[in-house]
């Protein structure tokens, strides 16, 4: 499931060994410190949906800053996967109307490269028109490349407390130490929080390439119990330090 | 008649270690039975391997080990590097294909084998990123590729480039990472000394052996 992917470290290779989701699982995760997430993964189970909805709905509803709802878009069974969409948007309107609304339309992969943009924009138009008065935002997402990540360090970014202040100080920094960019991740999920460019650069994938490598490194060290703290690599052209910068965030500077 | 022989029991990815091992045991007595019969006595090795951790990478660097007619110098060198910079462990990588042609005399810990091929993983991808120039081809590794990685077991993970195809990684503690300086000249030197070593065949000539500092100049 997606939350493995970004949360636990799992790189995407190795979840086609997991399985297919079977049960609803919940789960929280922390990060930044003091963020909880919740998350409720349904695995498109009906009984279990209208369970939820109805006997849990306060309490899965209540004080909710985000709400991220993923739609299959190879599924079978679009019609109540929009009731049940439905119904989550009710219930936010209900008990918390100020959450942030974002929609995944997921395993784009499925879709031949042709048709991504023309199916994203039609499913994103019918929700963005359903969701009104809310405003959502959508993303199209696979966990074979880096269109998950992305999504995601939006939703985090979305999260922050004082994220302007953030990137101003960030800035501040680049230009103090002249470097091509500076980038903050969160510490547990690597997910780009802030970033600083001053000279750019072609590559538009790349802190999610930087993150997935990172993460697979991870997990190597974890097989020695052991974890970096700094990483330094160079050549001719270039130098990279990330390190360990507060307690729940981690610094990449580029020279 | 001097052909070396290696056996890949392949695929053990599914098997518990008991089996694996019983699995060697049986096909290797089964082999030298049937050797013994028909009155031959080729070198065999056997490798139990598999493509989803890194005993395959051990296995291929082993078997290209025995190719290599400049193994012993090679590993001298890195004994010599290892002892005077106070390092506990160092690999002589192919860079591309992440075998080791050559370690140090020290004891062989196939962790640090994968946790150093996985190091060649994070410095390839991160050059592949940043280090290549317009309309470059390659994966950025040039003369001046180098790395260092802290672990926060107090261990220290270092790369060099060595030439366009290999790179040194070698593993240390933190406290003998102090001593970079030392390091650095050592290193210098021993690259000197491979380049010697590989030119031998087109040069003719004897290469000189390197002496490297085990302390820094008070």
């Amino acid at each position: 499931s997606m939350q493995s992917i970004v949360f636990a470290n799992y790189v995407a290779r190795d979840t086609m060994r997991l399985g297919a989701t079977i049960d609803v699982e919940h789960s929280s995760v922390r990060f930044l410190g003091n963020l909880v997430l919740n998350l409720w993964d349904c695995g498109g189970q009906d009984a279990f949906m209208e369970n939820y909805l109805e006997s849990q709905r306060d309490h899965i509803f209540k004080n909710v800053e985000v709400l991220i709802y993923v739609f299959d878009v190879d599924t079978k069974e679009a019609a109540s996967d929009i009731h049940y969409y439905q119904s989550c948007l009710a219930a936010i309107m209900q008990y918390s109307r100020n959450a942030h609304v974002f929609c995944l339309i997921h395993k784009m992969d499925l879709v031949p490269e042709d048709r991504r943009d023309i199916t994203f924009a039609e499913k994103e138009a019918e929700l963005k028109k359903m969701s009104y008065p809310l405003n959502i935002k959508c993303f199209s997402t696979s966990i074979w490349d880096e269109t998950l990540y992305k999504a995601w360090s939006s939703i985090v970014y979305s999260l922050i407390p004082n994220v302007d202040m953030l990137q101003q100080h960030l800035e501040r920094f680049a230009e103090v130490c002249e470097a091509d960019e500076v980038v903050l991740f969160e510490k547990a999920t690597f997910l780009e929080i802030s970033q600083s460019v001053r000279k750019p650069h072609t590559d538009v994938h790349r802190f999610e390439k930087i993150s997935n490598i990172v993460k697979q490194f991870k997990l190597s060290c974890s097989k020695l119990q052991g974890q970096f703290q700094s990483i330094e690599v160079r050549n001719s052209r270039f130098a990279a330090y990330i390190e360990l910068f507060t307690s729940n965030t981690y610094i990449m500077v580029i020279m | 008649k001097n052909i070396i022989f290696d056996v890949f029991i392949h695929k053990v990815d599914g098997l518990s270690d008991d089996h694996k091992i019983a699995c060697q045991r049986d096909i290797q007595m089964q082999t030298e039975q049937e050797l013994a019969e028909a009155r031959i006595q080729p070198r065999v090795a056997f490798h139990l391997t598999s493509i989803y951790d890194h005993s395959i990478f051990e296995a291929f660097s082993k078997v290209i080990q025995k190719l290599i007619p400049q193994l012993p110098p090679l590993e001298n060198l890195l004994d010599m590097l290892t002892s005077s910079s106070h390092l506990e462990k160092t690999f002589l990588f192919d860079v591309v294909s992440k075998i080791y042609i050559a370690t140090d005399s020290t004891p062989m810990d196939n962790t640090l084998y994968e946790l150093c091929s996985d190091m060649i993983d994070v410095v390839v991808d991160v050059s592949c990123i940043y280090g290549i120039g317009e309309g470059d081809e390659g994966y950025g590794y040039d003369p001046e590729s180098a790395s260092i990685i802290k672990l926060s077991t107090k261990r220290v993970l270092y790369l060099r480039e060595v030439n366009q195809y290999l790179a040194l990684v070698c593993v240390l503690r933190e406290e003998n990472f102090d001593r970079i300086g030392l390091i650095q000249y050592n290193f210098q030197c021993f690259k000197e000394a491979i380049e010697d070593i590989f030119a031998i065949n087109t040069k003719g000539r004897r290469p000189r052996p390197p002496v490297m500092a085990t302390e820094l100049p008070k």
